[in-house]
Formats: structure tokens, sequence, C-alpha cells
């Protein structure tokens, strides 16, 4: 069989490979290379090492995005799976309805980031013009804050899906057990469903860290940065860096070799975390 | 028998079941809670039917005979932005690309993970790296890329959405080969199958909800997906994001009645996707986020 399939593989995955070399490999080798190069067109790159690093580590915007990135990604981490853990405790107690609810919390999931983006400018824009007279692009704490509105609105419903298939794997002669021996129910809830459903909140953990960290479609479409790209994050400062600032192109690959290095290490602790879990089971 | 097991049923229910008073107030809270949920979209929707003077200074009020002004918007956004070619290579590129992916991704699994040797692999663990890269490392060169080999347009874009996606895929699709039994694909080859026949009589059908998993993430990812089309293809052919965000246009004002249309437009057939496929999507988000 082995050698049969050998002289087959080319039809089988020749145009996975080559459309892989074309939209990842290549790009992927030239972004490493260029990142130490100044260039504007890519065909006429010099190489410079370090430079472009130094400028970017240098340079404001990209500081003011790391923070507002990490702050950003810690609250609204914090949020989603509180709330959507809490929303899937609701969800499993039997009540009438609950395929209605879950239908509808998981809706504004599909919609896509531009789409959510100009649904929340509304609204955010017209209870501040209402409240405090003044829209979104005044004060960079209403974009944190609506970013944050927005990306519950968006993810609590997926997490919540997802702790719900958590919760309903606790077997119920555990539940039962416990009752028997008068445990309360926060009792009941610290001591055996938040234990059973540690997998469910690995991954939740790291689908919210991952989702927060490289927003850009919403990021660009509530604030576009303003005020003054104070609300930029790091994938939208990225591209400005890249389309915005003619000379820039090489400082804008330097700053997206950070993202990337950042977003490596975040995928591979979670590796780690969900491997050493699974040898615990 | 079958008493019996109503019997344990209704036990295990009412070991779940809260009191009454518990259940309507949790009704309550969840019901307000979907409201809340679907508040954003339907003042959207009110909104798309006001004259556009009116939107930014009153969004939450309902139209009135002042305010209102029927299916203006949608027309006038429509036209403005060629709403239904927008939809059209939306619908497009979607369905070519996820059926690309799905095919080509399902057959590049199988051989690299049945043939064993360092080159497959080491394919294997390249496009596992590829999924944690994000789009932000490889925009600028990748573009570069796909200008130089005139993919610049939506047939090359297919091909673009087959090489970034691959990784997700491949990654999910391998997972499932390996655990099924390799002995039925043996047999068909000594009955004198090639690989290609022992492929999509054997293996494929098996491969299938593995199949619709990958396909609606896929399709989730295309068809919502701005910066990647808007790189490749610019404005003169538009996607519906792209769509939406050239509604915005530069430094002018945004004409906010077309905006509330056009994003109603752009919400209508994700929902009547959603209800009627609810059932393969939830499982499939869940399943992809599991094994992602």
């Amino acid at each position: 069989m082995q050698k049969a399939l050998k002289k087959y593989f080319p039809i089988f995955a020749l145009p996975t490979i080559l459309a892989f070399i074309v939209a990842f490999i290549v790009p992927f080798g030239m972004g490493i290379y260029l990142s130490l190069c100044k260039f504007r067109t890519v065909t006429n790159a010099t190489f410079i090492g370090f430079d472009n690093y130094a400028k970017a580590f240098a340079n404001k915007d990209f500081l003011n995005a790391l923070v507002f990135t990490a702050e950003f990604t810690v609250v609204s981490v914090i949020t989603i799976n509180v709330f959507s853990f809490l929303l899937a405790l609701l969800l499993t107690k039997g009540i009438k309805g609950t395929n209605i609810f879950r239908t509808v919390f998981f809706m504004p999931n599909l919609i896509g980031g531009i789409v959510l983006g100009y649904i929340w400018q509304l609204i955010i824009n017209g209870i501040l013009l209402k409240v405090v007279g003044a829209d979104l692009t005044y004060n960079a704490s209403y974009g944190f804050w609506g970013l944050i509105v927005l990306m519950n609105w968006q993810q609590i419903g997926y997490m919540m899906i997802i702790y719900v298939a958590g919760i309903q794997n606790v077997p119920p002669e555990l539940i039962e057990a416990a009752k028997i021996d008068g445990a309360s129910t926060w009792q009941t809830l610290k001591s055996i469903t938040i234990p059973m459903v540690m997998s469910s909140f690995t991954i939740c953990l790291f689908l919210t860290l991952t989702n927060s960290f490289k927003l850009f479609d919403q990021n660009l479409a509530l604030t576009a940065g303003l005020p003054a790209r104070k609300t930029s994050m790091l994938a939208l400062d990225i591209y400005n860096t890249f389309y915005g600032r003619t000379g820039w192109e090489g400082v804008g690959q330097a700053k997206a070799v950070v993202f990337f290095l950042i977003v490596a290490v975040i995928s591979l602790t979670q590796l780690v975390a969900t491997r050493s879990k699974e040898v615990e089971n | 028998m079958a008493k019996k097991k109503k019997a344990v049923d209704n036990e295990l229910a009412e070991s779940k079941q809260v009191s009454t008073v518990q259940a309507v107030i949790i009704w309550i809270s969840l019901a307000v809670l979907s409201v809340l949920f679907l508040a954003p979209i339907f003042i959207v929707l009110i909104n798309s039917f006001k004259s556009k003077l009116y939107i930014s200074d009153e969004p939450f009020s309902l139209p009135s005979a002042k305010t209102f002004v029927g299916l203006l918007n949608y027309t006038d956004g429509a036209v403005k932005i060629g709403f239904f070619q927008s939809f059209g290579w939306s619908l497009f590129i979607t369905v070519l690309s996820v059926g690309v992916i799905v095919l080509f991704t399902a057959m590049t699994a199988w051989v690299i993970t049945r043939i064993k040797s360092k080159f497959t692999s080491m394919l294997y663990y390249l496009f596992v790296f590829a999924m944690i890269v994000p789009f932000q490392m490889v925009m600028f060169t990748m573009t570069f890329v796909a200008n130089r080999l005139h993919l610049d347009n939506p047939i090359g874009i297919i091909f673009i959405y087959l090489g970034f996606g691959s990784g997700l895929s491949v990654f999910m699709f391998s997972g499932f080969v390996k655990s099924i039994p390799i002995a039925m694909e043996e047999a068909a080859m000594i009955d004198g199958c090639n690989p290609l026949q022992t492929f999509f009589s054997i293996v494929f059908p098996m491969l299938k909800p593995t199949a619709i998993t990958i396909a609606i993430l896929n399709a989730m990812w295309v068809w919502n997906d701005y910066l990647l089309p808007y790189l490749i293809l610019g404005t003169e052919r538009k996607t519906i994001p792209i769509a939406i965000q050239y509604l915005r246009g530069g430094y002018g004002s945004v004409d906010m009645g077309a905006m509330m249309a056009m994003l109603v437009l752009a919400i209508v057939p994700i929902i009547i996707f959603y209800l009627t496929c609810q059932k393969y999507i939830i499982k499939g988000v869940v399943a992809g986020a599991v094994k992602g």
C-alpha cells in the first residue's frame, strides 16, 4: 500500500502543498528576512540588521498598542469566561426553552467583525451622546470599553456552548452524592462541577486569549484607532505601519515578527497546558 | 424494560431540576438577557427605515411619520456599494474556497498520515506550525507574492485561501484519519482499487462528519474575512465586508442610512444560514474548538 500511495502522492498532495508554499511558506520566509531590511516594494530591499526592531520598540504607537492590547485581552478574557460560564450553568438546569436561549446567545458569533463593529458603533455612540454628550472618538477609554462590550457580545455564546458541553459531561451521580452528603450548591459547584470542567476552561481561556489578542476587524470598524491611534491594537498598528507610513515597511514587518512571537508563545503555552492535563486524566 | 428506563430518566431529570420558583426566576433572567442580545440587531433594523439625518441623533427611537423613509436607504445603499455584486462575489469565493479546501486538504491529510516518512511528518508539522502564525506576519509579503503570480483576482484568491487555510484543515483531517482502521483501505487496494478509488469510495465517506465541521469553520472564516480579500482584490471587486467598510470611505461623513440598510442586508443571509443548519454549526464549532 505504501508503494502505491507514494506513486499517487503528487495527485493527492501537490495542489495543497503548492498553495501552502505560495500563500504561507514563501511569505513567511520573506517576512522574517524583510524584517531585517529596509525596503519599499520588496524588490529593492537592503539588509540593515536589527534597526527595524530598534525603531519598532522606540515607536510610541507600537508600545501604546502593546499595552492597550494586553489590557484589553486581560479584561475581555475574564469577563467573557465569567459570563459564559454563568450562562452555561443556567442553561444546564433543565429550564424550558433552553434551546431557544442557546440559539439566541450563540448567534452574534457568526456575524463578521466589520459588521459587528458598525452595529456597536451606532449603539455606543447613541448612548454616549445621550449620557456624556460626546462620541467614541472623544476618549480612548470609551473605545476600550466599547470593544470589551462588543467582544463579550460576540464571544459569550461560543464559550457558553463549550462550557455547556463540559457541564453535561459531569456524571449526575456525583452531584447527587454530594447533595445526599449535605453539600450546598456553592460547595458542589466549587468541588465537583468546576474541577470536572477544567478542560473546557483551558480551551475557552486560550480561545478568548488568542481571539482578543489578534483582534483586527472589530477594532478597525468600531474606533479605527481614534482618538489619535490611542485605541489601536497591535494588529491595527502593524497594518497602519505597513500601509500608512511610507518608508516604514521594514518596521511594520519587524512589528509583525514580534506580534507573531507573542502569539506563538501563547499557543505553545496552551499546547503544554492541554498536554499536561491529558496526562493527569 | 421501557418502564424501568423511564423511571431512570425521571430520576435523572429530577436530580437536575430546580424548584419551580427558582426555575421561573432563571427563565425570566434568561429571557431578559435574550432581549438584550437581540436588541443591537433590532436597533439597526429600525434605523434602516429612518432618514439618514435622524439616525446618529436619535438611534433609539422608532421611525415616526417625519423620519420614516421606507426602503430608500436600501435602494440607495445597494446602488452605492453594489451590494448585490458583493453578495455574488462573497458567495462565489466562499463556496469555491470551502469546496477546494475540504477536498484537497482531506486528500493531503490522508496520504501524509498513511505514508510514514520523514518528509510527510515534516509536512505535517509545517501545517501545524502555520496554525499559530497570525495573518499580519505574512500579509505584506503574501500580497506581494499574489500580485507577482497574478493571483489577485477572484479565482486566484481561492488558491490563496487553500494555502492559508490548509493548516487547520489538514491538522483536523489528519487527527481523524489516524483514528480510522487501515484494514478497509488495504482490503480495497488488494481487491485492485487504485489509491484514488480507495480514497473516494472508502476513506472520504468516513471523513464526512469531520468534513462538515471543516466546511463550516472555513465558510465562517472566508465569508466574514475582510483583510485578506481587501489586500488581494482591492475595492474593484468587493466582498460584503469590503463593501461595508468601503461605505465608511475616507474622512468624509458616513451615509448612516445606507450603512444601517447594508448592515441589515449583511446580517440576513447569516441568520438564514444559521437557522437552517444550526445543529451542524454548533456541533462543528465545538468540535473545531476542542481539536484546534
